[in-house]
């Protein structure tokens, strides 16, 4: 480590692994995780997420799991959460959820096509 | 590093070690591979979390979930509901005692909740074996900005100005400490921490060793810009192997990344740091014993003045500063000493932390803002006395120090209070006593440790507690006699005016103390020869309930005296004569029919 600019880089370049080691996230996306979500393919979406977080330098994010929503036709689906606001997708897939990432969490738009159908 | 959606900490403390973390968090890991979470979990080994009697301990992060008790059987289900499914497993969370509701995340929890964490920021969060964790919470910032935008003076300053007051024992003033050695003539100047934390039921030092390592070596670079020092020593008991271990890493690492070395941050700044490994002895926690030790000398205490400040290591200026002091530098500097200045109280700033242990339900380590009351400490954070006891009395500052009866609970904890009170803050060791302990035993155990622990070097410490010692002794056992409490008086005052060092100048504290609130438990033991706690067996009669003895034969078959006789089914009797009251019997009895009185 030559100055203090480059303990700065390597800070910033950690800080997004840790951050999920603060509480009080301030976005958090939830991927329906029941046994007809899994069969859908929700572990997948799972990880598409991470990736696309990862790729955008997100942090902030908190990427969990719930159970079955009761609304099991509409798996893989998952819930952003921001706030006190709560926008749920369904059928999602692989490439759908790496748009939410940068649709709704990085421009804040919300992506009115795959929403659930009553909204 | 890798991102993960999830971090799974394990505590690995020495205490949950001891409980056998090692084998749940391999637990845990296996069944994450065997579900191929591999790449979206993380298992983290952390230092200590603090509530040690729960161990092993896990925390799952980003959702805060706090685990308790683990066995290695338990990683199954935590895997595949949990860290799969998002469903956390409620039977392995902790109910605290008295509570009806289970918190999931640990934040629900009065034990962390009402805690500040300063000094123990990083300990139980971060792999203390991974320098970039440590880094990605701010580490090496606050050295980076002192060698880089600061003056000597400037840090010299802030310390000052922050408050803060040494966390060993004495409650000198830090800042001071290194401005004195910062003017002393002489070179080279040396930087030393004190980890030698000795004190029977204190455990803080080593947590934040063995948890992390990094915040020591990062404050005593930054003390060897403010005071002209390059050469830093840490003083360790080989007692703590696994602090040891796990500063060698760190030191490694350090030196690896340009931290420690030569021309740090490009700054021509140079500051190495060794480690020195003590024989565990009580008295190379005093700081001029801890230097003759360092240099291969017998750990013996010197008279001061000089103080290190002027002659320390090796004749030359020397900062000494104890571990917790140490690690609540790096923060004073990034959030200024204003903001520490504003925790606490008006003499005493910051937080303390403190080893709860003895007879209270939460025992473990907990950090609170300096001011709060023994009551909130006990009562809110400890949880309280097991089994419905009755609270007698706290003991702070270990050996040095003294007890608190129930009436002062109220008192805030700062270095000006507890001094009032007859006792010191101490190195933060809190050690509980219920109705069932009795106070001259307490302090006969005390006395115990330090003449068993004094290093001879002079009469009163070695001869006086020895006789101080003798005196209680046979006040425990039935001989005490008129006149005892006067000499023990006498001989404390002696050896607290005439003692070398700071370790024997308050050996006869826990005395004092006792004497002072519990006289009338010594005047009972010397007096009516009875034990009002029911504790000192010598002074107990052991006799049956003949409405409770059922006429099982157990304690009959149990005692080896033969003191105890009885046909069967009918009640049993002790022959008070041929007792030898062991308690043999009692503890054997399924009926609670041995009764002492």
């Amino acid at each position: 480590m030559k100055n203090l600019e480059e303990l700065d880089r390597l800070r910033e370049n950690l800080r997004q692994a840790m951050k999920i080691r603060e509480q009080a996230p301030e976005v958090s996306v939830r991927v329906s995780m029941g046994t007809c979500g899994i069969a859908a393919g929700a572990r997948e979406i799972v990880m598409s997420l991470l990736e696309e977080l990862k790729e955008q330098g997100l942090d902030g994010v908190a990427l969990t799991q719930t159970s079955c929503a009761g609304l099991c036709h509409y798996e893989p689906l998952l819930e952003v959460i921001k706030g006190s606001e709560k926008t749920t997708y369904v059928n999602i897939d692989r490439d759908k959820a790496r748009e939410i990432v940068r649709r709704h969490l990085i421009k804040g738009e919300i992506v009115k096509e795959w929403v659930t159908p009553d909204r | 590093m890798e991102m993960y959606r999830s971090h799974v900490l394990v505590c690995a403390g020495t205490g949950c070690i001891s409980s056998d973390c090692k084998s749940v968090r391999a637990a845990l890991q296996d069944n994450v591979d065997r579900l191929g979470l591999g790449k979206e979990v993380k298992i983290v080994e952390t230092g200590c979390m603090g509530p040690c009697d729960l161990g092993p301990v896990a925390m799952v992060f980003p959702d805060g979930v706090f685990y308790r008790s683990l066995k290695p059987g338990d990683a199954a289900e935590i895997a595949s509901q949990h860290l799969l499914k998002g469903k956390v497993v409620y039977r392995l969370l902790h109910r605290p005692a008295g509570s009806s509701e289970q918190s999931t995340g640990f934040e629900g929890l009065d034990f962390f909740s009402r805690q500040t964490r300063i000094a123990l920021r990083n300990t139980g969060l971060i792999n203390p074996e991974s320098v970039e964790e440590y880094i990605a919470r701010d580490g090496y910032r606050a050295l980076g900005r002192v060698l880089s935008q600061m003056t000597s003076q400037q840090v010299l300053g802030a310390i000052k100005e922050s408050g803060l007051r040494g966390r060993g024992g004495a409650g000198f003033p830090t800042g001071v400490k290194w401005e004195l050695t910062a003017r002393a003539q002489g070179y080279p100047k040396y930087v030393v921490c004190n980890a030698d934390e000795g004190d029977p039921g204190a455990f803080m030092d080593r947590s934040i060793l063995e948890g992390d390592p990094h915040t020591v070596l990062e404050a005593m670079a930054i003390c060897g810009h403010a005071i002209g020092s390059s050469k830093g020593y840490i003083y360790v008991r080989a007692e703590y192997p696994l602090a040891v271990e796990r500063l060698e890493t760190a030191i490694n690492k350090a030196r690896e990344y340009g931290i420690l070395g030569e021309n740090i941050f490009g700054t021509g700044f140079n500051f190495d740091i060794e480690i020195r490994v003590g024989a565990g002895a009580f008295v190379c926690g005093e700081e001029t014993a801890l230097l003759a030790s360092i240099q291969g000398a017998r750990g013996e205490p010197r008279p001061r003045p000089p103080f290190p400040a002027q002659e320390g290591l090796r004749g030359k200026p020397t900062v000494i500063n104890n571990v917790e002091t140490w690690a609540c530098i790096p923060p004073i500097i990034l959030n200024g000493p204003r903001w520490f200045a504003a925790i606490g109280t008006e003499k005493s700033k910051g937080t303390k932390v403190f080893a709860l242990a003895g007879k209270i339900n939460n025992t473990g380590l907990v950090e609170i803002p300096m001011g709060m009351s023994l009551r909130e400490i006990i009562f809110e954070i400890g949880g309280g006395i097991p089994g419905g006891k009755k609270f007698k009395a706290v003991q702070t500052g270990g050996p040095s120090g003294g007890c608190i009866p129930e009436e002062h609970l109220d008192t805030p904890v700062d270095y000006e209070s507890l001094a009032g009170l007859g006792t010191i803050m101490g190195s933060g060791g809190m050690i509980v006593v219920d109705q069932d302990t009795c106070m001259v035993d307490l302090a006969k155990y005390f006395l115990e440790f330090v003449q068993e622990e004094s290093c001879g070097k002079c009469s009163p410490c070695r001869i006086g507690t020895k006789r101080m010692l003798e005196i209680l002794e046979r006040i425990t056992t039935g001989g005490g006699g008129a006149g005892d409490i006067e000499k023990l008086e006498e001989l404390s005052r002696g050896i607290k005016n005439s003692a070398l060092c700071g370790l024997g100048q308050t050996a006869p504290n826990p005395v004092i103390s006792t004497l002072r609130y519990f006289r009338d438990e010594y005047e009972a033991h010397i007096r009516d020869k009875k034990c009002p706690a029911g504790s000192c067996r010598a002074l107990l009669t052991y006799c049956i309930d003949v409405r409770s003895c059922q006429g099982c034969g157990l304690c009959v078959r149990a005692c080896q005296a033969g003191a105890v006789t009885g046909r069967k089914k009918k009640p049993h009797l002790i022959d008070f004569e041929k007792c030898v009251k062991c308690g043999t019997c009692k503890d054997r009895c399924k009926f609670n029919a041995i009764i002492t009185i």
